[in-house]
C-alpha cells in the first residue's frame, strides 16, 4: 500500500512535539548561558557591566554595533513564538479531543510537573515580559538605566521590594517545574526509546532543572541578603 | 413419539482416495481455477473474524476477491480466538524429537478417539508446517530461544514438543496477525468490514447459499446482503452451558439458522470439557477461567486420600495425598489428554475427594517445580497466568496449591462440511471451530489454532475457488422472495421477542438450560439422565417464549435482545445435542456413557455399530430430525483402545 | 457488601446523558466487577427499568473489548487489570462507585457506558501491519531473531486495543496504543521494509481520528493493563522523525 502523507509532518502530533522540543532547548541553551553570566554578578560590578557590555559587542569587528545581539534575540523570539504556537495547537488539540469531561476527574496518576505544563508555561512566559521591562528597558527598575545592569539587579531584590523577590522566586520555580518535566519530554520528542535511557533523562532532567533554579535563585537572594550590593 | 429418524447415509465426502499423502496435493490440481479477472466480480461473505474467519477474509481479498466481513463485537480483533493461551501444533520436528507430518496425523485421529475423517486430518498436519511461516512473517513473536530460533513445548496427548507459543498469549498473538492482515486489506478497499453486525438467517436462492440477513448491534437497522458464496467462521457453541470458557458472546445462531436452512450439524454432542479452569465461587458466577494446559508441565495434580479431608493443602503429608494422574497413568502422568484428565477430576471428587469449599476441585501444586527450577523459573514461565489466578481467587499459587475444576471449553461438533469444507448446502463454507472436520470425539491441545489457520489461510482459498468458478452467478437483491422471507423471519422473531414482557430475565433461562446440560450432557451421560434432560429442556424452552422478559425495542443498542436471540437457539440445540447423544450408545472421547466404560473406567467405544459421523438434518420445528451417517474408514491408522498408561 | 453506583446513563449518540444513582446490595467479594454490573442489570430488567449497556465479551482480560472508567480511573483501581478481571474485593462494603464511559472525541458514546473505538481499527487498517501475503512466506527459520527483540516486541504486541489509555491520557491521545503497534513490528526483521511508510501512514490515521497529541504525560502506562512502557512512544517518535528525513528518498511517500 503506499502512504500517502494526509498532513504536513510539521503539523503532526508527533511533529509539533519535536518543534516544541527543538525550540524549548534553544531557549534552554539560553538559559543556561544567562544563569552563568549573571553568577558574574559575584565578580563585582565593573566586571559585571564590563561583561554586559562584552555581551552587546561580540562580534566586532566582523560584525557592527549590537548587530550580534539582536540576532540572538531575533533567535530567541523566533524560537519563543514557535515554542508558544506549537504548545498552543496542542493544547487546543487536545481540548477537542475530548468534548465531555469526566464527572468524577482522573486524579493525576503520571508526574505534577507533567500535568502542569501549560500553565507553567504561561507563568513563565508573563514573567519574561515583567523581566524584560524591569531589566532590559528599565521602564519597570528603580534605577532603570540599561547601561548599569549591576545597579539595576541591585535595585530589583532591595529588601524593601521583597515582593519582587518573591515574584522572581515562584516564576523561577515555575520554570524548575517546566524543565523538570520539559527537559526529559525533549529527549523522549526527539526519539529516546530505552527503558535505561528514560531512567536516565528523568534523572538528568530533574538534576539541571533544581541546578538552574538555584543558578538563578542565588542573585536576588545574594542581594536580599546583602552578599552583593 | 421418536426422538429422530434414520436417512440415507453421506455417499460422498469428495475427498480423493488413494495414498494419503498425495490427497490433498490431488484435490487441488483437480480444483478449478477462477481467472483474476473474474475474481473481482464476485463477493464472498464471511461471517466471523476470528483464526478461521480473519485468516480467509484477508486471503480471499489478496486474492482478488470482493469481501464483506461481519463480526458482533465491536472490532474484528476481539474474536473469541484472541483468548487462547497455550499454543499452536505444527510438524516442524525443530527439535529432532521424532516429529513429522504423519505423527502430528497420527496423534490427532488417535486423540480424536478415532471419530475424525483421515483425509481431512492428514492435511491439516500437512498445512501445520506453512501456518507457522506464514505467522512468522507476519510478525507474530513467538517465543524464541537465545539463539533466535523459536522455541516448543509439550502439551497433552503428545509425546513429542511440538507446540509453539507465544507466552500465555499464542491466540491473541496469532490473531492480531490475521487481523492486521485483514485490516490491511480493509484499508485497500478489498474488505468491507461490518464490526458490531449480527447474522442471523441464511438466505438460500434456487438451493445455493447467496446471501444473509444481519442486524446492525447499534442502529438495529435489519437488512440483507447478498454474495456468491457464503463463508461462516462463527465458532463454538459451548456457552449453551452458559458457564464456560468461552467469551459472553459465543453462540449457536449463526450455524444454528444455517442448520434450520438445510445444513446438517454434525456430532453437536462432542463437547470438550477442559480440565484446567477455576472452579465456580458462587451463583454470580458468569464465566469460567481456564489456566493453560501448560501448566501441567509442571504442576502436579493431586487430591487427598482420605475422603472428606478438610485439612489445608500444606497440613496434609506426602504420603497421605493421591498424585491421581501419575498413579493411573504412569507413561503420560500430568499430561494425559484433556478429556481422560477432567474424568479423572470428576471421579475423584464423586468419591467425596475434592478440596475447596463446594467440594468440587483438585489441587494443581507447583511446590515441586517450584523446589526444583526455582521461583524465578516458574515466574517467567507461567507469571501471568499465576497473576490472573491471583486475581480471580485472591489466592497466591505461589504459596498455595492452585485449585482447578474442568470446564465446559471447546466443541468438535459443528456443520457438517465435506472434503473442500463445504455444507450440504452449495455455497456455504464452514470452517474454524463451527464445523465439525478435524478433532473427532476429542480435540488435542493446540489445534485448534491449527486448524483455525489451516482452514482460513491454505484450505478454504483454494476449495472455495472450485465453487466459484462457476460464478458469477445471477444477481439477487433484497426483493427476491427468499430473501423478503428470510427478512421476515428475523423480524419476527425480534418484534415476539420484545412481545413476551414477562417476568424472568434471559440470564436465569440461560443459567438453568446451562445446569440441565451441565448435570445430563456434560462430563458423563446416561440415557436416563439425557432423557430426563430433553423433557426438561422442552418445558423450558415453552417457559422461555412465555415469560422471558427483554425491556427496550429493536432500534438500538440492547444488549438483553442479543442475548434472548442468542439462547432461544441454544433451546434447540440444546434437544439436539441430548439427542445425539443419546444415540450414540458408546463412549469416545469428550462423549462418555456411563453405560459403556472398561472395567477400569475408561472410555469404551463400539467401532462395530458406531464408527461415523452423525450428521442430523432439520426437518420442522418440533419434528424429529434425520439422522444421516457418514461412515469412517481407517486405512492408515488403525482404531485400537486408547491408552494413555 | 453494599454499595452506591453513580453510572452514566445516555440513550442513545444524540442524548446528552447524566450520572444516575443505584443502590445495590449482597455484593459477593468474589465477583468480578462485571458481575456486579449483571446483578445490577437482572433486577433493573426486574424492576422494569432498561439495563445498563456495557461492552464486554471474553471477561478474562484479553479481548480488550470491556473498559469503564471507575472513580476516575481508568479499568478501576487495580493496576495492571481490565474492567472485568477487576474483583469487588477491591472495594468496601457502603463505597460509592462513579461509573463513566471512555471519554475522548474519537471514541463517541454509542450508549451508556458503550463507546466507538473503530479509530484503533482504522489506525492499523493505515499500516500497522507487515505485508506478507498468504502463502509467500519463506520457512520460519530462515530469520533468527535476537531473543531480546522477540521479548520486547512480545512487550509491545501484548496490547488489546481496549483503549484505557486514550481514555486517561489528559490529551486524550492515542499514541500508546499506536506506538504498541509500531514498536512491535519495527523490532522485527520482519517489519524493516515498511518501517518508515508505516509509522507516518499511522500517525496521520491516529491524527485524523480526532485524538490529542501527546506531551509525554505518562499517564496512560499506569492504567494500561497490559503495561505497555512508555518508551515505546519515543520509539513511535524517532521512526516517525527519521521517516520524515528520509522522505526524499523513501519511494511511495
Ligand atoms: C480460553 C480458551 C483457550 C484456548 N486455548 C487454545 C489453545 O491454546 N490452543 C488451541 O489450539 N486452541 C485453543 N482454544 C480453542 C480456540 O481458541 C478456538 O477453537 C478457536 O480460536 C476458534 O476460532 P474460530 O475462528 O473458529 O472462532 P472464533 O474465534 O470464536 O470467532 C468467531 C467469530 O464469529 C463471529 N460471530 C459469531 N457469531 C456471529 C453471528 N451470529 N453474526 C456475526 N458474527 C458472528 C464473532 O464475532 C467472531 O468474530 C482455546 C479456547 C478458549 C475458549
Ligand atoms: C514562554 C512561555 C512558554 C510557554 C507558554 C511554554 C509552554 C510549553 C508547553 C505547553 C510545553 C509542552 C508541555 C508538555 O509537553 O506537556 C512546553 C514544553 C517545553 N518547554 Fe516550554 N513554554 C514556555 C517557555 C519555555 C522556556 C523559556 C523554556 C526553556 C527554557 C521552555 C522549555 C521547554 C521544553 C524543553 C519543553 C519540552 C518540549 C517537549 O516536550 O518535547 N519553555 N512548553
Ligand atoms: C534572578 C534571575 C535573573 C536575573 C538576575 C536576570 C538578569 C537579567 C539582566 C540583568 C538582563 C539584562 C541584560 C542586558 O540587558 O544586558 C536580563 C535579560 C534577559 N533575561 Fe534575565 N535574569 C534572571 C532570570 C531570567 C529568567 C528566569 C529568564 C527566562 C525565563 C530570563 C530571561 C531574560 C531575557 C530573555 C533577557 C533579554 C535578553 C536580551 O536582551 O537579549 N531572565 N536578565
Ligand atoms: S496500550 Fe494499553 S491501554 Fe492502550 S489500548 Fe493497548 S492495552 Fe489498552
Ligand atoms: S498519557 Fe497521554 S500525553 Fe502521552 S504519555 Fe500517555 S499519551
Ligand atoms: S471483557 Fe475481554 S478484556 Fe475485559
Amino acid at each position: 500500500m503506499v502512504v500517502t502523507r494526509t498532513r504536513s509532518p510539521i503539523r503532526s502530533n508527533v511533529g509539533l512535539k519535536a518543534v516544541m522540543a527543538v525550540t524549548g532547548i534553544i531557549l534552554v541553551l539560553f538559559l543556561i548561558l544567562h544563569m552563568l553570566g549573571n553568577l558574574k554578578v559575584f565578580t563585582g560590578e565593573t566586571s559585571f557591566d564590563h561583561y554586559a557590555h562584552w555581551l552587546r559587542d561580540i562580534g566586532k569587528p566582523l560584525l557592527p554595533g549590537v548587530w550580534f545581539l539582536w540576532i540572538q534575540r531575533g533567535a530567541l523570539t523566533i524560537a519563543v513564538v514557535a515554542h508558544i504556537a506549537a504548545a498552543t495547537m496542542l493544547a487546543r488539540r487536545s481540548r477537542a479531543a475530548r468534548p465531555v469531561r469526566y464527572a468524577h476527574r482522573p486524579k493525576v496518576q503520571g508526574s505534577y510537573a507533567a500535568r502542569t505544563m501549560r500553565w507553567g508555561g504561561v507563568i513563565i512566559l508573563l514573567f519574561v515580559i515583567y523581566h524584560l521591562l524591569d531589566l532590559t528597558t528599565g521602564h519597570l527598575n528603580p534605577v532603570g538605566d540599561p547601561s548599569k545592569p549591576y545597579a539595576n539587579v541591585v535595585a530589583d531584590f532591595a529588601p524593601e521590594r521583597w515582593y519582587v523577590t518573591l515574584f522572581y522566586t515562584l516564576a523561577i520555580v515555575a520554570l524548575g517545574f517546566h524543565l523538570r518535566h520539559g527537559a526529559f519530554s525533549a529527549f523522549r520528542s526527539l526519539g529516546q526509546q530505552t527503558p535505561k535511557g528514560e531512567r536516565r533523562a528523568r534523572t538528568a532532567a530533574l538534576v539541571f532543572a533544581v541546578a538552574l533554579c538555584a543558578g538563578f535563585l542565588v542573585v536576588p537572594f545574594a542581594v536580599l541578603t546583602g552578599l552583593v550590593s | 413419539m421418536d426422538l429422530y429418524t434414520e436417512g440415507d447415509p453421506i455417499a460422498d465426502t469428495k475427498a480423493p482416495d488413494g495414498p494419503i499423502e498425495t490427497r490433498w496435493e490431488r484435490r487441488r490440481f483437480d480444483a478449478k481455477l477462477v481467472n483474476p479477472a473474474n475474481r473481482r466480480k464476485m463477493t464472498v461473505i464471511v461471517v466471523g473474524t476470528g483464526l478461521a474467519g480473519g485468516s480467509a477474509a484477508a486471503t480471499l481479498a489478496e486474492q482478488g476477491y470482493q469481501v464483506k466481513s461481519y463480526c458482533y463485537q465491536d472490532s474484528p480483533r476481539r474474536a473469541h480466538s484472541i483468548a487462547a493461551q497455550g499454543g499452536i501444533n505444527a510438524a516442524k520436528n525443530y527439535r529432532n524429537d521424532g516429529d513429522s507430518v504423519h505423527r502430528l496425523f497420527y496423534d490427532t485421529v488417535k486423540g480424536g478417539d478415532f471419530r475424525s475423517r483421515e483425509s481431512n486430518v492428514h492435511r491439516l498436519a500437512e498445512v501445520s508446517v506453512n501456518i507457522i511461516d506464514q505467522c512468522v512473517a507476519q510478525g507474530v513473536p513467538f517465543a524464541r530461544e537465545y539463539g533466535g530460533l523459536l522455541d516448543t513445548r509439550s502439551f497433552g496427548g503428545a509425546q513429542v514438543q511440538r507446540t509453539f507459543y507465544a507466552r500465555g498469549q499464542t491466540g491473541q498473538q496469532l490473531l492480531l496477525g490475521a487481523y492486521q492482515a485483514l485490516e490491511r486489506q480493509i484499508g485497500l478497499g478489498n474488505v468491507e468490514m461490518n464490526s458490531r453486525h449480527e447474522m442471523l438467517e441464511l438466505i438460500v436462492v434456487d438451493g445455493k447459499a447467496r446471501g444473509i440477513v444481519v442486524r446492525d448491534l447499534v442502529t438495529g437497522e435489519i437488512t440483507t446482503e447478498f454474495a456468491d458464496a457464503v463463508v461462516l467462521a462463527s465458532g463454538g457453541y459451548g456457552n449453551v452451558f452458559y458457564l464456560s470458557t468461552n467469551a459472553k458472546g459465543c453462540n449457536v445462531t449463526a450455524t444454528w439458522r444455517a442448520h434450520r436452512k438445510g445444513a446438517y450439524f454434525a456430532n453437536p454432542c462432542y463437547t470438550q470439557i477442559h480440565p484446567t479452569c477455576i472452579p465456580v465461587s458462587g451463583d454470580h458466577q458468569s464465566k469460567l477461567t481456564l489456566m493453560s494446559e501448560s501448566l501441567r508441565n509442571d504442576g502436579r495434580v493431586w487430591v487427598p486420600k482420605a475422603k472428606g479431608d478438610t485439612r489445608g493443602p500444606k497440613d496434609i503429608p506426602e504420603d497421605e495425598r493421591d498424585y491421581y494422574l501419575e498413579r493411573i497413568y504412569p507413561s503420560f502422568g500430568n499430561l494425559v489428554p484433556r478429556d481422560i484428565a477432567s474424568r479423572a477430576a470428576k471421579n475423584v471428587c464423586d468419591e467425596g475427594r475434592g478440596v475447596g469449599p463446594t467440594g468440587l476441585g483438585v489441587y494443581l501444586d507447583f511446590a515441586d517445580a517450584i523446589q526444583r527450577l526455582g521461583r524465578k523459573a516458574i515466574e517467567a514461565k507461567y507469571g501471568n497466568l499465576f497473576e490472573m489466578y491471583e486475581r480471580i481467587t485472591g489466592e497466591d499459587p505461589y504459596e498455595v496449591p492452585m485449585r482447578i475444576y474442568p470446564a465446559v471449553h471447546y466443541t468438535m461438533g459443528g456443520l457438517w462440511v465435506d472434503y473442500d469444507l463445504q455444507s450440504t448446502i452449495p455455497g456455504l463454507f464452514v470452517i474454524g471451530e463451527a464445523n465439525f472436520s478435524d478433532h473427532g470425539a476429542n480435540r488435542l491441545g493446540a489445534s485448534a489454532l491449527m486448524q483455525g489457520l489451516a482452514d482460513g489461510y491454505f484450505v478454504l482459498p483454494n476449495t472455495i475457488a472450485n465453487y466459484l468458478a462457476a460464478g458469477p452467478f445471477e444477481k439477487v437483491d433484497g426483493s427476491h422472495p427468499a430473501a423478503v422471507e428470510a427478512r421476515r423471519d428475523v423480524e419476527d422473531r425480534i418484534q415476539r421477542l420484545l412481545a413476551v414482557n414477562g417476568d424472568r430475565t434471559v440470564d436465569s433461562f440461560h443459567r438453568e438450560l446451562g445446569q440441565i446440560m451441565w448435570e445430563h450432557c456434560g462430563m458423563e451421560r446416561s440415557e436416563a439422565g439425557l432423557r430426563k434432560a430433553i423433557h426438561e429442556i422442552r418445558a423450558l424452552r415453552e417457559q422461555f417464549w412465555q415469560r422471558v422478559r427483554v425491556l427496550g425495542d429493536g432500534d438500538g443498542l440492547n444488549q438483553s435482545l442479543e442475548k434472548a436471540g442468542r439462547v432461544a437457539d441454544f433451546f434447540e440445540l440444546a434437544e439436539l445435542m441430548c439427542i445425539d447423544a443419546l444415540h450414540r450408545e458408546e463412549s469416545c472421547g469428550g462423549h462418555f456413557r456411563a453405560e459403556h466404560q472398561t472395567p477400569d473406567g475408561e472410555a469404551q467405544r463400539d467401532d462395530e455399530r458406531f464408527a461415523y459421523v452423525a450428521a442430523w438434518e432439520f426437518t420442522a420445528t418440533g419434528e424429529p430430525s434425520v439422522l444421516h451417517k457418514e461412515d469412517l474408514k481407517f486405512e492408515y491408522v488403525h482404531p485400537t483402545q486408547r491408552s494413555y498408561k | 457488601m453494599n454499595l452506591t453506583l453513580r453510572i452514566w446513563r445516555q440513550s442513545g449518540p444524540e442524548d446528552k446523558g447524566r450520572m444516575v444513582t443505584y443502590q445495590v446490595d449482597d455484593v459477593s467479594p468474589d465477583m468480578s466487577f462485571l458481575e456486579m454490573l449483571d446483578v445490577l442489570n437482572e433486577r433493573l430488567i426486574l424492576a422494569g427499568e432498561e439495563p445498563v449497556a456495557f461492552d464486554h465479551d471474553c471477561r478474562e482480560g484479553i479481548c480488550g473489548m470491556c473498559g469503564l472508567m471507575i472513580n476516575g480511573n481508568a479499568h478501576g483501581p487495580q493496576r495492571g487489570t481490565t474492567a472485568c478481571q477487576l474483583h469487588m474485593r477491591q472495594f468496601s462494603d457502603g463505597d460509592t462507585i462513579d461509573i463513566e464511559p471512555w471519554r475522548a472525541r474519537a471514541f463517541p458514546v454509542i450508549k451508556d457506558l458503550v463507546v466507538n473505538r473503530g479509530a484503533f481499527d482504522k489506525i492499523i487498517a493505515a499500516g500497522g501491519y507487515i505485508t506478507a501475503p498468504t502463502g509467500s512466506a519463506p520457512e520460519a527459520h530462515s530469520v533468527p531473531v535476537a531473543k531480546a527483540n522477540a521479548d520486547a516486541a512480545f512487550e509491545s504486541a501484548a496490547c488489546i486495543g481496549c483503549g484505557a489509555c486514550v481514555a486517561a491520557c489528559p490529551n486524550g491521545s492515542g499514541m500508546l496504543f499506536t506506538a504498541a503497534k509500531v514498536t512491535q513490528l519495527s523490532l522485527l526483521p520482519q517489519g524493516q521494509p515498511e518501517r518508515y511508510t508505516r509509522v507516518i501512514g499511522m500517525v496521520d490515521a491516529h491524527d485524523e481520528a480526532g485524538f490529542g497529541g501527546c506531551t509525554n504525560a505518562g499517564e496512560c502506562t499506569v492504567v494500561c493493563p497490559k503495561g505497555i512502557p512508555l518508551n515505546t512512544i519515543g520509539r513511535l517518535n524517532r521512526d516517525y522523525l527519521k521517516a520524515t528525513a528520509k522522505r526524499g528518498d523513501t519511494p511511495g511517500s
